[in-house]
């Protein structure tokens, strides 16, 4: 039990801010030229003095309170000097001693389906470095070219100590993550490299790897599983896992080693000269008070206020969307209908087009639900309502019920029809009266052809059941 | 001590290439500078709290507003190579 121990370390973008760390060029520059969201600050030239963003430091503190730290009364930055083309400067402003917020935890869902803590160590402030474009592989490119327009990007990193035992536990805890910053709105996952992993991986007893730089919820499980895989046959014969820094191949699926001669002390951490510190504790107390709802606690009262299944309130509580899109719903139409339809449909729906509840009108979804609680659409119309809204076949609910005559017929058109069928169906009946179960489902079908689909199934075959049992 | 090993270590985090005769040279240097700052040792710091920054100035910010950037030709004046609007650099690993 147990026997893979693994530990990761977020890099989050602080990418709902508008300007960089310690400069004022924006944060904007996905789908811009390279080299173009640049200044002397983040190019490292000579004479250029870094002025940290002072809404960098608040975002930073929501993240560590939202993750159970505590928020150290005095914190510093430090220089993390390495020699790389990505950072101009030739170190990284980075925290070491004094990080920002320290010894926090986050629950998952651990794999034995109970949730637990997972503790983190510590979440710090840094800058990113420059984007490295290789031609070709990394290990065979012939030179590189470098866009500065990343760096300089606020990150945190959030370090968990090694508590996560599984790719799958390791997926849950990037999606709690996640969720949270995106609850803070501190966090836009969907921009490309918004969230960098480094996993640290052991099995019981063996030297640790570490997969830097994974990108990719998808590719951490990969990564990781594919270092379990490796790891195991290693010492199924005998061969020693040596502590070493490993890249993940994501056209390979495979981890490969990256020969490194810096060792953690060989990047000389000292204070960075160029700023001040921090004293911050005397913020805390208002950010406090201004967090957000988070996850669990909305969770908990979705299963409170609208009587939900605490498997209906987990999933419209994991992205903050679909949450607000539920309440949105739920003040129109009935809430535990509505929940229903929302996480086992509509949520489905989205995914399977990869696409967001954004694209889906808060007023159609109340619509369609009421219909489903007056009885006036069956759920299969519902469904394909559903359907042609996101496919863009109809404009409004009720206009797809009218055009494709989806309304379900009156009751007693049903009961007449029900009661023609069974008197047209002599020997169905005689069949089911012999003890045949299934002779019903010939009569369900007369019934459905002659209300041409738009009863539910459901009800005629309980209606049928009545009529039949009258002769 | 600095040695050889030192010295070649260090110019290989700093990318840079020392010729051997440079090399005893610099461990020549290197020592008599780590024995200068070694008069530090003779200060009793007993019970004195270790120094991380000089400056009493603390919450130095700027507002997070984002201003002009330099022009993608301004970036790359400096570069002795570039391509297709990136710096190139010789190959890293």
């Amino acid at each position: 039990m147990e026997d893979v121990i693994i530990g990761l370390e977020i890099h989050v973008q602080l990418n709902r801010l508008r300007s960089k760390m310690f400069c004022g060029c924006s944060t904007d520059y996905h789908n811009s030229e390279p080299n173009s969201h640049t200044c002397p600050v983040c190019l490292g030239l000579p004479g250029s003095l870094p002025v940290l963003n002072k809404k960098a430091v608040e975002f930073g503190i929501k993240v560590g309170l939202a993750l159970n730290c505590t928020i150290e009364e005095e914190t510093l930055f430090y220089r993390k000097n390495y020699y790389y083309p990505d950072l101009p400067k030739g170190f990284q402003i980075s925290q070491y001693d004094f990080p920002l917020a320290t010894r926090g935890h986050i629950m998952i869902l651990g794999d034995d389906g109970v949730e637990r803590d997972i503790r983190i160590n510590r979440a710090h402030m840094e800058e990113d470095p420059g984007r490295l474009v290789h031609a070709g592989t990394i290990d065979k490119a012939k030179y590189t070219m470098v866009d500065y327009n990343r760096c300089g990007m606020p990150l945190l990193e959030v370090v968990t100590e090694p508590d996560l035992h599984s790719p799958k536990e390791a997926r849950a805890f990037l999606d709690k993550l996640k969720s949270i910053l995106e609850y803070l709105e501190v966090f836009d996952g969907s921009l490309e490299g918004s969230m960098r992993v480094d996993a640290n991986i052991s099995l019981r007893g063996g030297d640790r790897t570490e997969i830097k730089n994974i990108s990719g919820f998808k590719g951490v499980e990969k990564a990781l599983s594919y270092e379990i895989t490796r790891q195991k046959n290693m010492q199924r014969r005998n061969i020693k896992v040596v502590q070493e820094t490993r890249h993940f191949d994501e056209i390979r699926n495979i981890t490969v080693s990256i020969r490194s001669k810096v060792g953690a002390h060989d990047y000389r951490y000292f204070p960075e000269c160029d700023l001040v510190g921090l004293r911050i504790a005397s913020w805390v107390p208002a950010i406090k008070a201004a967090l957000p709802e988070l996850p669990d606690a909305k969770r908990k009262r979705f299963v409170e206020q609208y009587n939900l299944s605490d498997d209906h309130a987990k999933s419209l509580t994991s992205e903050i969307k679909v949450a607000n899109f539920y309440e949105a719903v739920a003040a129109r139409a009935p809430p535990k209908l509505a929940a229903v339809w929302i996480a086992d449909v509509l949520k489905g729906e989205l995914n399977y087009r990869d696409r967001t509840v954004d694209c889906f009108s808060q007023e159609h979804m109340a619509e369609i639900v009421n219909m489903l609680a007056e009885n006036k659409i069956t759920e299969d119309g519902a469904v394909q309502i559903i359907r042609d809204l996101l496919d863009g076949r109809g404009s409004s609910p009720d206009e797809i019920v009218r055009s494709k005559g989806l309304g379900k017929i009156e009751d007693d058109a049903v009961q007449k029809a029900v009661r023609e069928a069974v008197a047209e169906s002599a020997d169905a009946v005689a069949d089911y009266k012999a003890g045949s179960e299934r002779a019903l489902n010939f009569i369900v079908g007369v019934v459905m052809k002659k209300t041409r689909g738009k009863a539910s199934p459901g009800e005629v075959h309980r209606l049928v059941k009545a009529e039949v049992e009258k002769i | 001590m600095i040695t050889r090993v030192d010295v070649e270590h260090i110019g290989w985090l700093a990318s840079i290439k020392i010729e051997d005769d440079e090399k005893d040279q610099l461990v020549e240097q290197f020592n008599s500078i780590l024995e200068y700052f070694h008069q530090l040792d003779e200060v009793d710091t007993e019970g004195v709290e270790p120094t991380y920054r000089v400056v009493e100035l603390s919450n130095i910010f700027r507002e997070d507003v984002a201003c002009p950037s330099l022009s993608q030709e301004e970036a790359l004046r400096n570069a002795p190579r570039r391509e297709n609007g990136y710096f190139k650099s010789p190959r890293i690993v």
